[in-house]
C-alpha cells in the first residue's frame, strides 16, 4: 500500500511501487487533468508539483512521491490561479490537452522567479511540447501575469 | 405535437444546404419526439437550437472540437442570428448521427459549408420567438424584434426569450422564404474575437478528452501491432504477461481488411493503463512480416526520384513545354524529396467502448463520428440504431483521427471482455502505426525567355496516394492529390503537369493540409530558383510570375483568384517591410499559396549564425473570405506556423525492412517554446464567402524558410528537414 497526498488530500492505493505516479493520479485516484504525452518524459503534458518542484509525472515512479506533497491542475495555488486568468483573457488553448502541463511549469517558474525573461520562460517551458503552436500566447500570458502582479 | 408542419421543415431543411433523406426524417423526429408534452419545457425549432423556459440556450457543434474552435464558431453564427446573449449559451456536443448532415471534421470546411446553414438555424429560432410574442401581445410581428435575448414591441415593452417557449414550441416552423438573414454590419459575435467556449475546462483540467472518458468497471487495453504494416501474428507467448500484476488478460485482434479497420494483433487488458502497457512489452510474438517488410524508405526515395525523372501520366497539357524549352533562354531545373510525417498529436488514439448484447455506445476522440459508427456497424452486424458514437473533446487531431481504426479496436475488446474498455495507443504506437503523411519526389523544369518571363513549367511528382488506403494497388496520385499543382496561379502559355509511379508500403492518410504540403513546398521554392536565375526580386518576381488578374480555374465552383493571392502576398510582405535593411545573417523569405479555397502568405525572418537557424518573425497575411471568429483564425495561424515549422526543421518518418524507425518525441521532435518566432497575423477584410483556417497556415511555412536561408548561405535546400541537411535547428 503506498499513500499519495495530492491537493491536501490523502489517497491509500494498492499499486506496484514502480507505477509511474501519472497512472496512480489518473487510472487509479481518478484525477484526469494530468495528461499522458510520451511516456518517456520529454513532453511535459503530465507534469505535476512535488512539494516545490515541477516533475514529470510518467517517469516517476510512485514510490519516490510517498510522503511528499503533490499538487496537480486540480488544485491550487496562488501563481496557478494567477496564470489561469491569463491563460483565460489571452485564449491561449488551443486543444487544450497540453495546458495543464503548461500551467504547472509556468506556476513552477514563478514561484522561483518573479519577474522572468523571455530567456528564462524559454528556458523553463523547454520541456512542454505544445502540438497546437500556442507557445507565444503562452509566454504572453506568463507576462500578463506578472505585469499584474506587480501592478498590485 | 401535432402542430409542427412536416412540409414547411421540409422545405427548409432542404434550403439550408443538409438535405438528405436521413436528415429530413431525423429532423421530424427530434420535434415529434415521444416525450408527453408536460416534460417538454424546451423549445427545439430545429436540430441546432434549444432554449429551455429559464432563457438558458443549448446549441448544437455538429463537428469535432480538436483546437479549431468548432465548438465556439458554429454556435455563435446561430446567435448571432438568433439575437441571444452568447453569455446564456452552453454548447452540446453532437453524436454521430446522418441527420446533422456530413459531421467530418476535415478539409478546413465546417465553417464554409455551415455558415448560411447555420445562420438559418438561428434566423428560424429567432422568427418563431418573434411570431410568439406577437401572438402574446396581439400585435404584428413587424412591430417586434429581437435583441440580446429579448424580444422587443415597437411601444417599448419586452418580454425574454424564456418566457416565450410555451407559445413558440406550439407554432408551425415558418417557410424558409420567409426567413430574414442580418445584414453583416449588423453582426454582434461573427467577425469579432470570441473566446473558446471550453477554456475554462482546459485551464483547470476538467475537460474531458478521450483518455479522460471513465465507466465504472472499465478495463484498459494496449495492443501489439506488428512492426510491419499489415503482418500478422505467427505465435504468441503470454506467460510472462499475465504474471504482471493488474493483468486481466489477452486476447487477440483480427485485421480487419477495410480502409479502417484495425491492423490487428495482441491486446492487453488490465486495470490501468501502465499494466497494460508493460504486459503489452512483456508479450512474446513471433509475427509474419508480409508484404511490406521490403519497405526501406531511403531506396524507396531512390525510386520515386528515379520515377520523376522520366515520363509520367500526363495530368495538364497547356501549350507547348517541349517547343517553350527548345527556345529557352535559360533552363533551370530542380529536383525536391520530402519524407514521411506522422500527427503525433499531443492525445495519443484512444477510444471508450461499451458493447452489451445487441447495443454498442463509444466514446471517441475521432474527427469521423459518422464513419466511426459505419466501421461498428460493420464489425458487429448490429442496425444502425444500436450504436451511438459520442464524440470527447479531441487533443489534437491533424487528420489522424478521421481514420476511425482504433474506435474499431475499442469496441472488439469491448466485445471480447464483455464490458468496458478504454484502448490506449501508447506514443510509440501512434509515432509507428499511424496512417503516414505521403512521402514525395518532385521534378521541375522551367524556361525564361531573354526578358526572364517565364515561358514554360514542367512538373512531375511522384507520392504514394491515399486512395491507396482505399484501394490497395493504386500506384499514382488521385485527382485531388494533382489539383494544387494543376491550379498553378502563374501566368504561363506552355504548363505539363505528370505523376510518376508510387506504390504505398504503409497506410497513407490525411495531415494537415495534406497534399498542399508538397506541392505548396516545391511550387514556392522553385519559383524562388527562377527568380534567382532571372536575378530579380523575389517579390516583384513572384508578382509578375501571376500576372494579371484573372480566375485560375474556370470549370470549379468555388473560383481561385489571382487578385486576392496578389493581395495576400503583398500584405505580408509589406508588414514585414520586405526590402528593408536586415542585421548580418538574417533575411526574409516569402511563399504563397491557396488552399482549402482561402489565401495565404507567409514571409519569414529567418537568421543563419554560425551554422545555427533560428526563424525570428513570421507575418502571415490570410484572406479566408468572411472572417467569422478571428480569435481562432488568428490562432490557427500562429498554430500552422509552428506546425510547419515542425515540418521544415524536425519531421522524418522513415522505415527498414517495413518497420518505422522513429519511436517519440525525442526521435520524432516537436518545435518547442524555445524555437517559437514571434508570428503577426494579419486577416484580409472581405465578404466573400468563408473558407478554410484550419490547414491552410502550413503549407507555406516551410518553403518561406528555405527562401530565406538561401538568401543569407547561397545554398537552396531542397529536401527536408533542415535539420537533416547540415544545419543546427
Amino acid at each position: 500500500m503506498i499513500t499519495l497526498r495530492i491537493n491536501g488530500e490523502k489517497h491509500t492505493i494498492d499499486v506496484t511501487p514502480d507505477m509511474p505516479l501519472l497512472w496512480a493520479i489518473r487510472d487509479i485516484i481518478g484525477l484526469t487533468g494530468t495528461k499522458y504525452g510520451c511516456g518517456i518524459g520529454v513532453c511535459g503534458a503530465c507534469k505535476v508539483m512535488l512539494d516545490n518542484s515541477p516533475v514529470q509525472s510518467c517517469i516517476l515512479p510512485v514510490s519516490a512521491a510517498e510522503d511528499k506533497n503533490i499538487t496537480t491542475i486540480e488544485g491550487i495555488s496562488e501563481n496557478l490561479q494567477l496564470l489561469q486568468n491569463s491563460w483565460t483573457e489571452l485564449n491561449v488553448p488551443q486543444c487544450g490537452f497540453c495546458q495543464p502541463g503548461q500551467l504547472i511549469t509556468a506556476a513552477a517558474l514563478l514561484d522561483k522567479n518573479h519577474n522572468p525573461t523571455d530567456k528564462d520562460i524559454d528556458d523553463a517551458m523547454i520541456g512542454n511540447i505544445c502540438r497546437c503552436g500556442t507557445y507565444q500566447r503562452i509566454k504572453k500570458a506568463i507576462h500578463r501575469t506578472v505585469e499584474l502582479k506587480n501592478k498590485n | 405535437m401535432g402542430k409542427i408542419q412536416n412540409i414547411s421543415r421540409r422545405s427548409f431543411v432542404k434550403s439550408v444546404g443538409l438535405a438528405s433523406g436521413g436528415l429530413i426524417l431525423a429532423c421530424n423526429t427530434s420535434v415529434i419526439s415521444d416525450k408527453s408534452p408536460e416534460n417538454l419545457i424546451d423549445f427545439n425549432p430545429n436540430l441546432f437550437v434549444q432554449l429551455n423556459s429559464d432563457g438558458s440556450l443549448i446549441l448544437v457543434a455538429s463537428r469535432s472540437e480538436m483546437g479549431n474552435g468548432v465548438r465556439t464558431s458554429l454556435p455563435s453564427v446561430i446567435a448571432d442570428e438568433m439575437e441571444a446573449d452568447w453569455n446564456r449559451v452552453s454548447v452540446k456536443q453532437a453524436v454521430g448521427d446522418k441527420m446533422y448532415g456530413d459531421q467530418n471534421t476535415d478539409g478546413s470546411k465546417s465553417i464554409r459549408t455551415l455558415f448560411l446553414p447555420m445562420r438559418r438555424m438561428g434566423a428560424m429560432a429567432k422568427a418563431m420567438l418573434i411570431s410568439a410574442a406577437a401572438q402574446k401581445w396581439q400585435v404584428s410581428e413587424s412591430e417586434c424584434s429581437a435583441e440580446n435575448h429579448f424580444i422587443i414591441h415597437s411601444s417599448g415593452k419586452k418580454i425574454g426569450f424564456g418566457n416565450l417557449v410555451e407559445i413558440a414550441k406550439t407554432l408551425d416552423i415558418p417557410y424558409e422564404e420567409s426567413l430574414q438573414l442580418k445584414d453583416p454590419k449588423d453582426f454582434k459575435y461573427i467577425g469579432k474575437h470570441l473566446k473558446s467556449i471550453d477554456v475554462e475546462d482546459f485551464i483547470k483540467g476538467s475537460a474531458v478528452f478521450g483518455l479522460d472518458k471513465r465507466l465504472p468497471n472499465m478495463k484498459f487495453a494496449a495492443i501489439a501491432r506488428c512492426p510491419v504494416t499489415f503482418g500478422t501474428v505467427k505465435s504468441l507467448n503470454k506467460t510472462a504477461t499475465l504474471k504482471i500484476q493488474g493483468v486481466i488478460d489477452v486476447i487477440e485482434i483480427p485485421k480487419i481488411d477495410r480502409p479502417f479497420g484495425p491492423l490487428g494483433g495482441v491486446a492487453v487488458i488490465a486495470t490501468n493503463t501502465w499494466a497494460a502497457f508493460k504486459g503489452r512489452d512483456a508479450l512474446e510474438i513471433e509475427w509474419d512480416f508480409g508484404d511490406n517488410q521490403v519497405y526501406d524508405s531511403d531506396k524507396y526515395m531512390e525510386e520515386i526520384t528515379k520515377n520523376v525523372h522520366k515520363q509520367g501520366k500526363v495530368s495538364k497539357d497547356v501549350g507547348n513545354v517541349n517547343k517553350a524549352f527548345r527556345y529557352a533562354n535559360k533552363i533551370v531545373e530542380s529536383t525536391y524529396q520530402l519524407p514521411h510525417l506522422a500527427h503525433a498529436p499531443m492525445e495519443v488514439p484512444n477510444t471508450v467502448a461499451l458493447v452489451q448484447g445487441e447495443t454498442c455506445e463509444v466514446w471517441a476522440s475521432t474527427q469521423v463520428a459518422q464513419a466511426s459508427k459505419t466501421e461498428i456497424v460493420k464489425y458487429l452486424g448490429i442496425p444502425e440504431k444500436n450504436v451511438t458514437v459520442n464524440v470527447t473533446l479531441l487533443g489534437g487531431g491533424f487528420g489522424r483521427k478521421s481514420q476511425p481504426d482504433y474506435v474499431v479496436e475499442a469496441v472488439v475488446i469491448s466485445k471480447a471482455i464483455n464490458g468496458p474498455a478504454q484502448v490506449v495507443w501508447s506514443r510509440e504506437d501512434d509515432i509507428k502505426h499511424g496512417y503516414f503523411h505521403t512521402v514525395s519526389a518532385q521534378y521541375m523544369k522551367a524556361s525564361l525567355d531573354v526578358n526572364n518571363n517565364v515561358t514554360g513549367w514542367l512538373h512531375r511528382f511522384a507520392l504514394p496516394s491515399i486512395t491507396s488506403t482505399f484501394s490497395p494497388g493504386i500506384d499514382y496520385a488521385a485527382g485531388f492529390e494533382i489539383s494544387s499543382a494543376s491550379n498553378i496561379p502563374y501566368d504561363i502559355d506552355n504548363m505539363k503537369v505528370e505523376v510518376g509511379k508510387a506504390p504505398a508500403h504503409v497506410r497513407i492518410g490525411w495531415l494537415r493540409s495534406v497534399i498542399n504540403i508538397p506541392h505548396g513546398f516545391s511550387i514556392n521554392v522553385f519559383a524562388d530558383e527562377l527568380a534567382a536565375a532571372a536575378n530579380e526580386d523575389p517579390l516583384e518576381f513572384r508578382l509578375k510570375l501571376i500576372g494579371e488578374d484573372r480566375i485560375v480555374n474556370e470549370k470549379e465552383k468555388i473560383p481561385f483568384k489571382t487578385g486576392r493571392l496578389k493581395n495576400v502576398l503583398k500584405i505580408a510582405a509589406k508588414n514585414a517591410g520586405w526590402g528593408r535593411e536586415l542585421p548580418k545573417g538574417h533575411a526574409f523569405g516569402l511563399a504563397v499559396h491557396r488552399s482549402f479555397y482561402s489565401y495565404l502568405a507567409s514571409v519569414v525572418e529567418v537568421s543563419v549564425i554560425d551554422n545555427k537557424i533560428k526563424v525570428l518573425n513570421v507575418y502571415t497575411a490570410v484572406d479566408c473570405g468572411t472572417a467569422v471568429n478571428r480569435n481562432t483564425i488568428k490562432a490557427q495561424m500562429e498554430g500552422a506556423a509552428i506546425f510547419g515549422m515542425t515540418v521544415a526543421l524536425h519531421g522524418k518518418i522513415t522505415a527498414k525492412k517495413g518497420a518505422i524507425e522513429q519511436s517519440n518525441y525525442h526521435d520524432y521532435q516537436m518545435v518547442r517554446m524555445h524555437q517559437a518566432p514571434k508570428i503577426h497575423v494579419e486577416i484580409v477584410e472581405s465578404s466573400e464567402i468563408p473558407t478554410g483556417v484550419g490547414e491552410p497556415g502550413v503549407p507555406v511555412i516551410a518553403p518561406a524558410i528555405v527562401n530565406a536561408i538561401y538568401k543569407i548561405t547561397g545554398k537552396r535546400h531542397k529536401t527536408l528537414p533542415l535539420s537533416n541537411e547540415g544545419l543546427i535547428v
